[in-house]
C-alpha cells in the first residue's frame, strides 16, 4: 500500500469510529432526559416537606431510586406502609441515615475534571449544619442514637496507575464541636489481647451505642476482617470476634446484625446475613438465603431492613433478626433507610 | 527498513540510512510506535481511571477483594512477557504481529466490560487485557531498538517513552470528560475506549513495517535455549543482574505516594493527584535524558537516575518538610524513570544480537519486574513489622549496595554484539 492510501484507510477508520464514539456518548447523555421520565409502575413520588424529627409518626427515609424527576432525592413513606405514595424532598443523596433529628447526606460534587465527595450533617429540617470533605466514594452512613456523632466510610483509590488496589477510610464527626476524628487508622488497635501494628489496617461500617462513647466496626488486616469495639475517649479499638463486615448494632445494644464472608460461596456473592449475640457471641444465620453487601438498618427490636440489587438500582427487603420467617421485598428503587419516629 | 546494527556503525562510519546528515533522524518507526502507545494510553487509561467509581457506583460491587488478584496477575504477565518475546523473534522476525496481537486482545477486553457485570468475569477480562499488554511489550521494545541507529537508541526510547505516557495522563481527563457530559455514562467510556484502541491498532498495523523477509535469517536460531543461553554472555548478564539488583531496591510507586502523604498530610482529596506528578516529570525529561544517555553512556545515565530515586527517599527520610518538598520528590521520581525506563532497554539492546533482540529485552524487563514484585513485598512486610521510616531506611541501604554493585560490574557501554 502507498503511504497515501493507508492515510486515507486511517482517516476513513477514523471517521467510522469516532462516529460510533459519539454515538454512544450521546446516547448516554440522552439518558437524563429518559430518567426524568417516571419509568414501569413504581411508586407515585410527589414533592413535599420531609422531617428528620423524632417522635411524630413511624415513618422511613431514604434515597428513592425510582426514575422521574424526584430520583435520588432523600424521601418519606409511612413506615406502615413502606411501598406506598413517597414524598421527594428535592434533597439529593447517594447514602443517608438519620437519628434523633440528626441527618447524614453523602453527596458528589461534579468538578471540572473529577467528582468529588463530601458529608453534609443536616438539620431535622434537612438544612445543612455542617459540611465535610470526604476523600473518596462514600459506601456507609451512620449518625448515633443521639444524634451527636455521625460516621462514614469511603473507598480510596490507592494509586491511580494500579486502578484496582483499595483501601478504605472510616471518619467520625462530632455534630456538636464540629470536630473530626480524620481516620480510625489513629486509633490503638487491640487484636488477640495484643497491642498490633500493621500498614494494611482498614476501617469501614461504624456504628453507634448509645454512650456516644462506643462503636463497632469492621477491622481489616492481612485478608481477614473482625469486629471491633471503639472507644472514642481512650482512642482504641478492641477485636471481639472474626469474619464480621458492615455491623449495625441493635437498639438495646446487645446484638451485631452483620454481613458474613460464608466459605463456598462464589467470590462475587460471598456474603449472608447474621445476627451476633455481644452477651454468649453465638451466631445465628437469618432467613435471607441471597448475598446482602450492605450494613442492615434495625427497622425494629426484631426486625432488619437492607438492600439488594433491584431494577432501579436496589430495593428494600426486611427479615426477622431470630433466624425464623422469610424475607420479604418492602420497597422497590429505594435505598439508605433510616426509621424515624 | 531495519537499521541495520553492523560493526561498520559502531566504528563510527556513516551509517547508510542517515547518510548526510548530522543528527540521524528520528526513524519513522519509533513515531509510529510512539503513536500506538499514545493512542493505546489514553484507551486503557481512560477504562482504569473509572473503573473503580463503575464498580461502587455503578454496579455496587464491593472492591476490596480486588487486590488480591494483582499479585497473581503481576507473575502471570511475567510469563506472558517472555512467550511474547520469544514468539516475536521465531520466523525471522514477527515483532509487528506479536504486539498487534497483543494490542488486539487489549482492544478486545474493552467491548467485554459492557456485558459482564459480576466481579469474577470482570476480573478475568482485566487478566485477558493484562495479558495483552504482558504480549506486547518486548517486541515493541525490540522493534524501537531494532529501527533506530545504535547511538541514538536512548532517544529512540526517550521519544517513545514521552508519547506513551502523555497517552497515559490524556486518558482519564478523556474519561471524566465523557462521565461529565453523560448519565451514567460508563458504557459510553468503554465504547470510546474501545474505538480509540481500534484506531491504535490500526495505526500499528498500517504505519509499523512488519519485519519478516527484510532481513537476512541470522545464524544464531531464536529457540528459548538461545534466549535464555544470552544469560551466559557477560553483557547481557551483567545488564540483567543489575537491573534485577536495583529492582529490588525499587519501592513501589504506590508505597511513595504514601509516604509522601503522611510525611505531608497530602489531603486525601489531592492523593489522586500525586502519581500526576510524577508521570509529568517522566513526560517532560524522558527525550532529554534519553539523548543524554546517548552522549555521556546509557550506564551513567541509568545510574543517575537511580541517585535521583536515592535522593527522593533520602528526602522522604530526612527531617526538611518545606511545601516545595511534594514536587521535588516527584520530580525526583519522574526523573528515575525518564532516566531508567527506556534507558535500560537502550542499553540491553546493545548486548543482544538482533535475531533474540525481542527476547532479550523480555528477560531483562521481566527481570526487572519481578525484582520489583520481590520489594514491593518485602517492603510492605518491613512496613508492617517495623514501621514506615524502617522500612524506607531499609530500601536505602539496599539501593546503596545495588548501585555500588553496578558500578563495579558497570557493563560495557554501546558495544553492539554482531551475530
Amino acid at each position: 500500500m502507498t503511504v497515501r492510501r493507508r492515510v486515507l484507510v486511517l482517516a476513513a477508520a477514523f471517521v467510522v469510529l469516532a462516529a460510533a464514539g459519539v454515538f454512544s456518548v450521546l446516547h448516554a447523555s440522552a439518558r437524563a432526559e429518559r430518567r426524568d421520565h417516571v419509568q414501569g409502575v413504581g411508586p407515585r413520588v410527589s414533592a413535599g416537606a420531609v422531617s428528620l424529627a423524632g417522635g411524630g409518626p413511624a415513618r422511613m427515609v431514604f434515597r428513592n431510586m425510582a426514575w422521574g424527576p424526584h430520583r435520588d432525592e432523600l424521601s418519606s413513606v409511612p413506615a406502615s406502609d413502606p411501598g406506598g405514595p413517597r414524598t421527594a424532598s428535592g434533597v439529593k443523596c447517594l447514602r443517608f441515615y438519620a437519628a434523633s433529628g440528626t441527618g447524614v447526606c453523602l453527596q458528589a460534587v461534579r468538578g471540572a475534571v473529577s467528582d468529588t465527595y463530601r458529608a453534609l450533617v443536616l438539620d431535622s429540617r434537612l438544612r445543612t449544619v455542617r459540611r465535610y470533605d470526604v476523600p473518596g466514594i462514600p459506601s456507609r452512613a451512620r449518625v448515633s442514637p443521639s444524634g451527636h456523632l455521625v460516621a462514614w466510610t469511603a473507598f480510596v483509590g490507592g494509586d491511580s496507575y494500579a486502578g484496582t488496589d483499595f483501601s478504605t477510610r472510616a471518619e467520625i464527626a462530632d455534630v456538636r464541636t464540629g470536630e473530626l476524628i480524620a481516620s480510625l487508622e489513629s486509633f490503638r488497635v487491640v487484636l488477640g489481647g495484643k497491642p498490633y501494628h500493621a500498614a494494611d489496617v482498614n476501617f469501614w461500617g461504624v456504628t453507634f451505642a448509645g454512650d456516644d462513647r462506643t462503636f463497632y466496626a469492621t477491622l481489616a488486616t492481612k485478608g481477614r476482617t473482625h469486629l471491633v469495639r471503639g472507644d472514642l475517649r481512650t482512642r482504641t479499638v478492641t477485636a471481639v470476634h472474626d469474619n464480621v463486615e458492615c455491623p449495625s448494632l441493635s437498639p438495646d445494644g446487645l446484638r451485631v446484625a452483620y454481613k458474613k464472608r460464608v466459605a463456598g460461596l462464589p467470590a462475587d456473592a460471598p456474603w449472608r446475613l447474621y445476627v451476633l449475640d455481644l452477651r454468649t457471641m453465638r451466631e445465628t444465620p437469618l432467613a435471607e438465603t441471597r448475598s446482602v453487601d450492605d450494613q442492615a438498618v434495625w427497622a425494629a427490636a426484631d426486625t432488619l431492613v437492607y438492600a439488594l440489587p433491584g431494577d432501579f438500582g436496589a430495593d428494600l427487603h426486611r427479615v426477622p433478626a431470630d433466624g425464623s420467617g422469610r424475607p420479604e421485598r418492602i420497597a422497590a428503587s429505594a435505598v439508605s433507610p433510616a426509621f424515624l419516629g | 527498513m531495519y537499521v541495520a546494527d553492523s560493526r561498520a556503525s559502531v566504528d563510527g562510519a556513516v551509517r547508510p540510512a542517515v547518510a548526510g546528515r548530522r543528527r540521524a533522524a528520528l526513524a519513522p518507526t519509533v513515531l509510529a510506535l510512539g503513536s500506538v502507545s499514545l493512542i493505546t494510553d489514553v484507551s486503557s487509561e481512560m477504562v482504569t481511571a473509572v473503573l473503580p467509581l463503575y464498580l461502587v457506583g455503578g454496579l455496587g460491587l464491593s472492591p476490596l477483594g480486588f487486590g488480591l488478584l494483582d499479585g497473581i496477575y503481576n507473575g502471570f504477565s511475567a510469563v506472558v512477557r517472555l512467550a511474547g518475546g520469544h514468539l516475536a523473534d521465531r520466523g525471522g522476525g514477527r515483532h509487528k504481529w506479536v504486539a498487534g496481537a497483543g494490542y488486539g486482545l487489549s482492544a478486545l477486553c474493552k467491548p467485554l466490560l459492557l456485558v459482564v457485570h459480576t466481579l469474577t468475569p470482570i476480573g478475568l477480562v482485566l487478566a485477558l487485557d493484562r495479558t495483552g499488554k504482558g504480549l506486547r511489550t518486548a517486541p515493541r521494545d525490540a522493534l524501537i531498538s531494532l529501527s533506530s541507529a545504535p547511538e541514538a537508541r536512548g532517544r529512540a526510547f526517550g521519544v517513545h517513552r514521552a508519547m506513551d505516557t502523555a497517552g497515559a495522563l490524556m486518558g482519564p481527563l478523556a474519561a471524566f470528560l465523557i462521565l461529565r457530559a453523560t448519565v451514567d455514562g460508563y458504557d459510553a467510556v468503554f465504547t470510546v475506549s474501545f474505538c480509540v484502541a481500534v484506531l491504535g491498532v490500526l495505526v500499528l498495523v498500517l504505519f509499523v513495517p512488519g519485519g519478516k523477509g527484510d532481513r537476512q535469517l541470522p545464524s544464531e536460531r531464536p529457540t528459548l535455549a538461545a534466549a535464555l543461553g544470552l544469560l551466559r554472555g557477560r553483557e547481557v548478564r551483567r545488564v540483567a543482574v543489575c537491573a534485577l539488583l536495583l529492582g529490588l531496591a525499587t519501592v513501589s510507586d504506590s508505597f511513595v505516594f504514601l509516604l509522601l502523604q503522611r510525611r505531608l498530610g497530602v489531603p486525601d482529596r489531592w492523593f489522586a493527584l500525586l502519581p500526576l506528578g510524577t508521570a509529568a516529570a517522566f513526560l517532560l525529561l524522558a527525550v532529554a535524558l534519553g539523548r543524554l544517555a546517548d552522549r555521556v553512556g546509557r550506564w551513567n545515565v541509568f545510574l543517575g537516575g537511580h541517585a535521583a530515586l536515592l535522593a527522593a527517599y533520602l528526602l522522604l527520610l530526612g527531617p526538611w518538610r518545606g511545601t516545595a518538598l511534594p514536587y521535588v520528590v516527584l520530580a525526583l521520581h519522574g526523573c528515575f524513570y525518564a532516566a531508567t525506563d527506556g534507558v535500560l532497554m537502550a542499553a540491553a539492546s546493545a548486548g543482544v544480537p538482533e535475531a533474540l533482540r525481542s527476547s532479550g529485552l523480555a528477560v531483562v524487563q521481566t527481570g526487572q519486574a519481578l525484582a520489583r514484585f520481590a520489594c514491593s513485598l518485602l517492603f510492605g512486610a518491613a512496613w508492617t513489622v517495623w514501621g514506615d521510616r524502617a522500612a524506607l531506611a531499609g530500601a536505602v541501604g539496599a539501593l546503596v549496595v545495588g548501585a555500588a554493585f553496578a558500578l563495579v560490574l558497570r557493563p560495557r557501554d554501546g558495544r553492539e554484539v554482531v551475530s
